[in-house]
């Protein structure tokens, strides 16, 4: 079990989110299991999602969009091709992921929470991959990679770009 | 012959190309027409090895490392599948790696030995054998056991483990719950990880002999999302936990029911701490509780409910298989049993180290971490994780042990120690601090989400030398504010790192940056 990588965002309609929240709607505590849902197979959680999920398990809509805002983990907006996490945290910080985070975002032309223009890569910070021994991490998409310099960083994405053209 | 060939898979190994190095080394063998077979163990924990390759031979498991796809070639030049010596990266008997046999691993005896979702392999070493235990005991002797092992919680608030499953235990019979925190947020941690993704069925295990203490039917794993392979590695094992009856109804037979399910978290550090987690397990924005109610009597649901730690739960299964006495024989004072260290950032050789409490942190950092990666000499020293003080070179040659550490306002808390070297910026950090409080808030309590907001400006000021003696003194008042006046940990310890800036590293605060801001 390897990590698989990149999931492709499907498209989706009023009823297949209805059908993803009906599958879960009546586990205990089914709000996360939903938003997870929803988030795997669209790649965010559409505005449209907030009232079938408000609807089908008696919340408000503005409980759901609270809910949906005070995890990082979930977004509200389609995101690029690859979602590039650099980790901000102490451990990498004592081995210059500071550094790295300044050229992630000048090589990529982008700040945390922004798209790149080609709509390749979305950067996100975040706060420990568990990979503390190895820093500076990063995670694309499901990987992780550890040590990573500014060079090993600009291979990784021609290798993302190129395989893009490729499949293309 | 067959020759058995080891390369891990956890998330280190992994981040560092173990993949391809498997896979060069399958393509190597097919072409020598070798016979092998290759496992993907879990990691040792030895990081700075990574990947590590194992060869099984007549003296034991030899081990080369850390091994880069470009290596693979030559390895098997000089004799990899024999076990053959004559390489750099060679490193002979992996038993004998003094880094791992000076350990005192009970917990980790299996990571990196077994297949992790072998439950063959598992029972080879001793797995289920505490639940086999367990199986057959009156509840309260299974809580016994457990208050006589000392075992307090791994998770960082060192509660006593066996008193917490009490108070569930005498809670009236109904529907109660285990709940493990697998939230493993602070930097500098990744025992829970390894655990998971290395043993998993030690954690299922733990559970189900909780549940069975306690009178538990259902246990959730509430997981970080940061942890995609742990989720499918726990998960996966999961499966097979169930299709060999060691969860469900009727439990090898026994008669007695637990199920056991993984929940994902969503980003969200404040859900390490136990009230939120459990809000968010019930499908709410993962805000504090005020205590008391005790999640022990009012939990998930409302009901009464076991909280703990990964590491906590994992150290269970020994403890009923060996004995109580045998895990508290480890130890000294009041913290009992072994410690899980984690030696992270910038460490030459970093990775896990399970050894009894009362080590001390030099002894680490120096005799198992081999000093800084950047061979510069070490200034600071974070354990615990962000919400703890760094600590400086006067402070390190504290034992390991819960009260000494507490005696100078430091915390042991999760066992990470994350070393940084003379080029940080402590003043940067205590900014840092701060900022990943106001990041991370739940903003129940004003103290907390305000005051890291103020935190931040006010090091601002100070670092842009703006009315300096002033701010400083505010600063202060700041975080004697956030510490006493907090709902939960979040608040009250983000102050703990800024405040040991302040003590001993104060020139890093008010350095003159030229009155340039931040």
């Amino acid at each position: 079990m390897t990590p698989s990588g990149k999931r492709q965002p499907q498209a989706w309609t009023h009823e297949s989110l209805q059908r993803e929240v009906d599958a879960l709607k009546d586990e205990p505590g089914a709000m996360l299991p939903i938003l997870h849902a929803i988030q795997d197979r669209c790649g965010y959680i559409p505005e449209a999602a907030v009232p079938i999920i408000a609807e089908t398990l008696r919340h408000t809509r503005a409980e759901v969009h609270g809910i949906i805002s005070f995890y990082h983990h979930f977004r509200s907006h389609p995101v690029g091709s690859h979602v590039v996490q650099v980790c901000r945290a102490e451990a990498c910080q004592s081995v210059g992921s500071r550094q790295l985070e300044a050229h992630v975002k000048q090589q990529l032309g982008v700040d945390y929470h922004q798209t790149s223009r080609d709509n390749e890569f979305t950067l996100e910070p975040v706060y420990c991959l568990g990979n503390c021994a190895c820093g500076p991490s990063i995670r694309v998409d499901d990987e992780i990679h550890g040590r990573v310099t500014a060079e090993k960083f600009d291979r990784l994405v021609d290798r993302l770009t190129t395989s893009i053209l490729e499949v293309q | 012959m067959t020759v058995t060939v080891y390369v891990p898979r956890d998330t280190t190994a992994l981040a560092l190309g173990a993949d391809e190095v498997a896979a060069l080394i399958a393509q190597a063998a097919t072409r020598r027409e070798r016979d092998i077979k290759l496992v993907r163990n879990g990691s040792r924990g030895l990081f700075w090895l990574e990947p590590m390759v194992e060869v099984e031979t007549a003296q034991g498991r030899v081990a080369y490392g850390p091994v880069e796809p470009d290596d693979v070639a030559g390895l098997v030049e000089a004799g990899l599948f024999d076990g053959g010596a004559e390489h750099p990266l060679a490193r002979g008997l992996t038993d004998e790696i003094p880094y791992l046999k000076r350990q005192q691993r009970l917990t980790f005896s299996r990571i990196g030995i077994t297949d992790p979702l072998s439950i063959d392999d598992y029972r080879a070493h001793r797995g289920f054998a505490g639940l086999e235990k367990a199986l057959t005991m009156q509840s309260q002797a299974i809580v016994d056991e457990v208050k006589g092992s000392g075992l307090r919680g791994r998770g960082g608030a060192a509660f006593p483990t066996g008193i917490k499953w009490q108070t569930v235990h005498d809670e009236p019979e109904g529907r109660k719950y285990i709940v493990c925190n697998a939230d493993e947020g602070d930097s500098g941690t990744f025992a829970d990880r390894l655990a998971m993704e290395c043993d998993p069925y030690m954690l299922i295990e733990g559970m189900t002999i909780a549940g069975l203490a306690v009178g538990a039917t259902q246990g959730y794993i509430y997981l970080r999302s940061e942890y995609p392979l742990a989720h499918r590695v726990v998960n996966e094992a999961l499966r097979r936990a169930y299709a060999a009856g060691y969860l469900g109804n009727d439990i090898r037979g026994s008669g007695k029911h637990f199920e056991l399910e993984v929940r994902l978290g969503a980003g969200a550090y404040i859900c390490g701490e136990e009230t939120s987690l459990l809000d968010s397990l019930e499908g709410k924005r993962g805000m504090v509780r005020a205590k008391p109610p005790l999640p022990a009597i009012q939990g998930l649901f409302g009901r009464p409910t076991v909280v703990n730690n990964v590491l906590s739960l994992a150290a269970v299964p020994f403890i009923l298989d060996r004995g109580g006495q045998a895990y508290a024989d480890y130890g000294m004072g009041k913290s009992r049993g072994t410690l899980a260290l984690q030696l992270a950032g910038n460490v030459k050789r970093g990775g896990l180290v399970e050894l009894a409490f009362g080590t001390t942190l030099r002894e680490l950092m120096e005799d198992f971490g081999g000093g800084t990666a950047s061979e510069r000499p070490l200034r600071a020293v974070q354990v615990g994780g962000p919400l703890c003080a760094y600590l400086p070179e006067s402070q390190w040659d504290l034992p390991l042990d819960y009260e000494a550490f507490a005696e100078v306002g430091a915390g042991v808390g999760h066992g990470g120690v994350v070393m940084s070297d003379d080029s940080v910026d402590m003043g940067e950090q205590a900014r840092f601090a701060m900022e990943f409080c106001s990041v991370e808030s739940c903003g129940k309590c004003t103290p907390c989400r305000i005051g890291a907001v103020r935190g931040v400006e006010v090091i601002d000021r100070i670092r842009a030398d703006d009315d300096r003696a002033a701010n400083l003194e505010l600063l202060s008042d700041l975080c004697d504010t956030m510490v006493a006046g907090s709902l939960c940990a979040m608040g009250g310890m983000t102050p703990f790192p800024v405040q040991s800036v302040l003590k001993h590293f104060p020139d890093d605060l008010t350095r003159s940056r030229g009155g340039s801001p931040c």
